[in-house]
């Protein structure tokens, strides 16, 4: 379970400022991030991932405090048990998409690369239909198999909680719907939590719960309100109703 | 490692063009000043081997470079010619062996080198294909020379006038081949070797003709004059020596007026070499003595000097290389910064992504160093050659 208390997040420069007094995200459950662009969604994904620190507060999963972490801890944290997905997909353009996917296991010592690792990539590959695109270079991928290749990578560690930043963004329908039935279907088969930060209010309905920061600007400016929390299981996703998902 | 290392290798693979410009100016920093030392130092070696292993030469007083220069590598400006009574003067004087050298005249850009049978001694040359030179007129050609031409014993080879103007003077010789040398890896294997009164032949100073006392000569007689026969035009003179018409050769004046261009001295030991030397002090002397090593030694010097200007054109050519690598080398970082952040993002290790760049630094140096020895290597084994053939140019 993600735990976030009394945080308070600036940037060194400019007036953007983040307070959450109370959020917690369950293990195992997929929530979504909306609100306008500027309103700290993929600032707290940062923050779930120890990739930036907070001035105040806490950031807990499983009852180990990611904000007081040293950096390299945090690193060997994220690539753990972290899998992120970025909307502008992220691969490396001289590496192939087997060595894209095999990314992770490359760049941290906590992860061993070994032929079992190896085969789970290939497995994985095969699972989300690019299997006979291994020896590839991105560029000569489309758009939907070069974020199919990214999620790949982020769930070949089997982490424990995938964080995905507007993952559908750069998508058309078609591969939008297959990238979100690949994560869903992973973080249902696996257990996994999954957080993803998206302006597409027709995949809300995907997600068992819906964090609108768009509430959550106005808290910054009153100083008195929390994030608002739509709980549901799909049909309730984009209503109005304040659940006991984030507290003042 | 391994990880970090592949993947420094991917990204350099990927960048192939982008790699070998890098790999090349790194090279370039580390073989210029090393290759031009090395070149340099077997230039001076080359130079100096043949000069060292000729005792002393006697030339007209001038230039002692282009003495040198003429007398062993048969290049320059032939310098100007003293008489031949300099080599009588050597071998009177019972301090050395004397050796006239003749080098004026060239074949289809070959020198052709007027000396005595003691110069292929002196020098270890031997006849590896027909035999040695027996009468006036013959040649024996160096191994290039035959390479070069596709001729051998048999054959003949023509000398070449010295001027297409010089219609008065120097006649064509047609030279038969008695012989060719076997390869000695020095200028002699681009040389025509005749005897130093063939030579004379050749400026026309010893000639052959119709005889004029005959009756067949008689239309050309316009006088006689105290047993002098002064002949018109229609005298037919010889171009090539042959068995048949070599009596009629001959040389009018004194021979020890003739000219020689050098003469090579071999002094048994020091002290012969010294006193001989002694001899030549006075300024009035016509003739100059020098010592071939000493000559080469003053031409090195500078040649060094140069050396050291290039050394340090290089030197600064590297830095400025080196400036631009290094520049390419901070934008590529600044041009890669999304992809470190990402890496960052997933959870690379501060030490993996920083290996990863610096390993790619490391590959190209250890690429362009590598190659740079390499080129260096090449340039020791066969630098002498390329040498060779530049001086031989």
């Amino acid at each position: 379970m993600i735990r976030i208390s009394d945080l308070e997040f600036r940037y060194r420069e400019g007036a953007f400022r983040l307070r959450i007094p109370h959020l917690e995200i369950h293990e195992g459950s997929t929530s979504a991030f909306v609100g306008p662009s500027g309103s700290g969604k993929t600032t707290l994904l940062n923050l779930i991932a120890g990739i930036v620190l907070p001035m105040k507060g806490m950031v807990e999963m499983d009852g180990v405090e990611i904000s007081a972490m040293g950096d390299a801890q945090r690193r060997d944290y994220r690539i753990t048990h972290v899998g992120l997905v970025f909307q502008e997909f992220e691969l490396l353009e001289y590496l192939t998409v087997l060595d894209n996917i095999l990314l992770p296991y490359r760049i941290n010592a906590s992860l061993e690369l070994d032929r079992k690792v190896q085969e789970r990539a290939t497995m994985l590959a095969e699972q989300v239909g690019i299997a006979d695109k291994l020896t590839r270079y991105p560029k000569k991928l489309s758009q939907g198999e070069r974020q199919r290749v990214a999620v790949c990578r982020a769930v070949l560690p089997q982490p424990i909680m995938l964080l995905a930043d507007e993952p559908t963004g750069n998508l058309d329908p078609v591969n939008k719907w297959r990238v979100l039935d690949i994560l869903f279907e992973y973080a249902e088969q696996s257990g996994t939590t999954l957080v993803a930060v998206t302006h597409d209010h027709e995949v809300l309905e995907r997600f068992q719960r819906v964090v609108d920061f768009k509430e959550f600007q106005e808290y910054e400016d009153s100083d008195s309100a929390a994030p608002r929390v739509v709980e549901g299981n799909g049909d309730q996703a984009g209503g109005g109703s304040e659940s006991g998902g984030a507290e003042p | 490692m391994r990880h970090t290392f592949y993947l420094a290798w991917r990204y350099l693979a990927y960048h192939r063009f982008k790699t070998a410009i890098l790999v090349t100016a790194i090279t370039l920093i580390f073989y210029l000043p090393t290759g031009l030392r090395v070149l340099v130092e077997q230039s001076s070696e080359q130079l100096t081997a043949r000069a060292v292993a000729t005792p002393l030469v006697i030339g007209a007083r001038g230039s002692p470079l282009e003495l040198v220069l003429n007398t062993l590598y048969f290049r320059a400006d032939y310098p100007a010619p003293m008489r031949h009574e300099q080599v009588t003067r050597v071998q009177e004087s019972g301090l050395a062996r004397a050796i006239p050298m003749y080098v004026r005249f060239q074949s289809q850009g070959h020198p052709i080198v007027g000396t005595g049978f003691d110069y292929f001694d002196f020098r270890g040359l031997r006849v590896a294909e027909g035999r040695q030179i027996a009468t006036l007129g013959e040649c024996l050609v160096g191994a290039r020379v035959a390479a070069s031409l596709g001729v051998g014993p048999g054959d003949a080879i023509i000398s070449s006038p010295e001027s297409v103007f010089d219609i008065a003077g120097v006649y064509p010789l047609k030279m038969p081949i008695a012989g060719v040398l076997a390869f000695a890896d020095s200028p002699d294997d681009d040389a025509i070797f005749v005897d130093v009164k063939t030579a004379w032949v050749i400026e026309g100073l010893g000639h052959g003709h119709m005889d004029m006392t005959t009756s067949e000569a008689q239309p050309g007689v316009l006088a006689v004059e105290e047993g002098n026969v002064v002949a018109n035009a229609s005298v037919m003179m010889y171009n090539e020596i042959t068995p048949d018409n070599i009596d009629s050769y001959h040389f009018h004046g004194d021979l020890s007026d003739f000219p020689v261009t050098a003469v090579l001295v071999v002094p048994p030991d020091q002290r012969s070499s010294t006193l001989l030397q002694g001899r030549y002090q006075s300024a009035e002397d016509v003739a100059q003595i020098v010592r071939p090593s000493g000559v080469m030694d003053e031409l090195l010097e500078t040649i060094l000097t140069v050396q050291r200007f290039v050394v340090a054109g290089a030197v600064i050519l590297g830095l400025a290389t080196l400036a631009s690598a290094s520049l390419v080398f901070l934008l590529s970082l600044r041009l890669r910064r999304r992809e470190i952040e990402t890496l960052f993002k997933i959870g690379g290790s501060r030490a993996s992504v920083g290996l990863v760049m610096a390993s790619e630094i490391v590959f190209v140096i250890v690429g362009g160093v590598a190659l740079a020895a390499l080129l260096t290597l090449i340039t020791q084994q066969f630098g002498a050659v390329v040498i060779r053939a530049l001086i031989r140019m």
